[in-house]
């Protein structure tokens, strides 16, 4: 009983946090509602077994991506108040885009609880081993069947990584490179950085 | 179909398609907000997830776990980017609104 209540609970919040990420005032706000969610969401994950995704969606949502939008959100000055002009004229709109979206979502699921058809047999081949902790057994078939797409997986991040750097990168008007100058560095003796005084006691020593 | 617990697959499909719905609503609502509007892709993402776990634990198949992990990355890229872009967007126009931005004429 106690995964019944739990998984109302996160399901309750998870809607929650959603409904007040969207219809927030503040963008900041919005980003600790989407946190929320993603929490709630990681909850819901662990109740079915899956702790490895679960943890995955914390550390690189909450732990990265919310963490990121938080810093954008922060460093933009910009009136959050007139960006929100157009959220009643959108209303209408929006709601029945949802509904219709909503409805064929249910028309959907009964329809899948009607009985699905049956397009092919599941072999079963993935199930992973049953004493095994669904770390280990994601990571047998990650490192196996899924090798190549694991490397394009780190092929993405990287390029988005490189895209991210060089978008934001501003070259400075002086030339230098953002506030290094390798030159200058490379030129540096130790003559030009330390001096040798011999005070008297009982003075300072005047830089 | 369920269990025990009464907790089917319907219960984490149901909570998959209303997640869904405010992602989309959300990005209707807030039209002129972008940085809402990438958070609202981000809750759809998440919803996708909800679901691909539900069913890879519903048909006791983990390639739905493996998938959702790439869905992730995919996920944290596109946020990665979109808010890079829209830093230096706002470095050259000093303001993020989208009705503005038609620079491309599209």
């Amino acid at each position: 009983m106690i995964q019944t209540f739990a998984f109302y609970l996160f399901a309750f919040f998870v809607i929650a946090s959603g409904v007040f990420t969207i219809t927030s005032r503040n963008p900041v706000h919005s980003v600790l509602w989407l946190i929320l969610a993603f929490f709630n969401a990681a909850g819901l994950m662990v109740l079915v077994g899956a702790e490895f995704i679960a943890m995955l969606l914390v550390i690189v949502y909450v732990g990265a991506v919310a963490v990121l939008f938080l810093f954008v959100v922060m460093m933009l000055d910009i009136d959050f108040a007139e960006l929100r002009g157009g959220f009643i004229k959108n209303f209408p709109l929006g709601l029945a885009i949802a509904l219709v979206l909503l409805a064929e979502l249910v028309l959907g699921i009964g329809a899948y609880r009607a009985g699905s058809l049956q397009l092919g047999v599941a072999d079963g081949t993935s199930a992973g081993l049953a004493g095994e902790s669904n770390t280990a057994n994601i990571g047998v078939l990650l490192y196996s069947d899924y090798i190549f797409l694991f490397e394009a997986a780190g092929i993405i991040l990287l390029v988005a990584m490189i895209g991210a750097i060089v978008l934001t990168y501003r070259e400075r008007p002086d030339g230098a490179r953002g506030h290094q100058n390798i030159t200058k560095q490379n030129m540096r003796r130790p003559e030009d950085a330390t001096i040798m005084t011999r005070p008297e006691i009982g003075k300072g020593v005047e830089l | 179909m369920t269990g025990i617990t009464g907790i089917g697959i319907e219960h984490y499909l149901v909570v998959g398609a209303i997640l869904f719905v405010l992602g989309v609503l959300g990005i209707f609502l807030n039209r002129k907000n972008i940085i809402v509007i990438l958070m609202a892709i981000e809750l759809i993402l998440l919803s996708v997830n909800i679901q691909l776990v539900a069913f890879s634990a519903f048909l006791n198949d983990l390639v739905g776990q493996v998938f959702a992990m790439f869905v992730l990355t995919v996920a944290a890229g596109e946020a990665a980017i979109g808010l890079a872009i829209l830093v230096i967007y706002f470095r050259g126009r000093g303001t993020i609104a989208v009705d503005d931005v038609n620079r491309m004429k599209g």
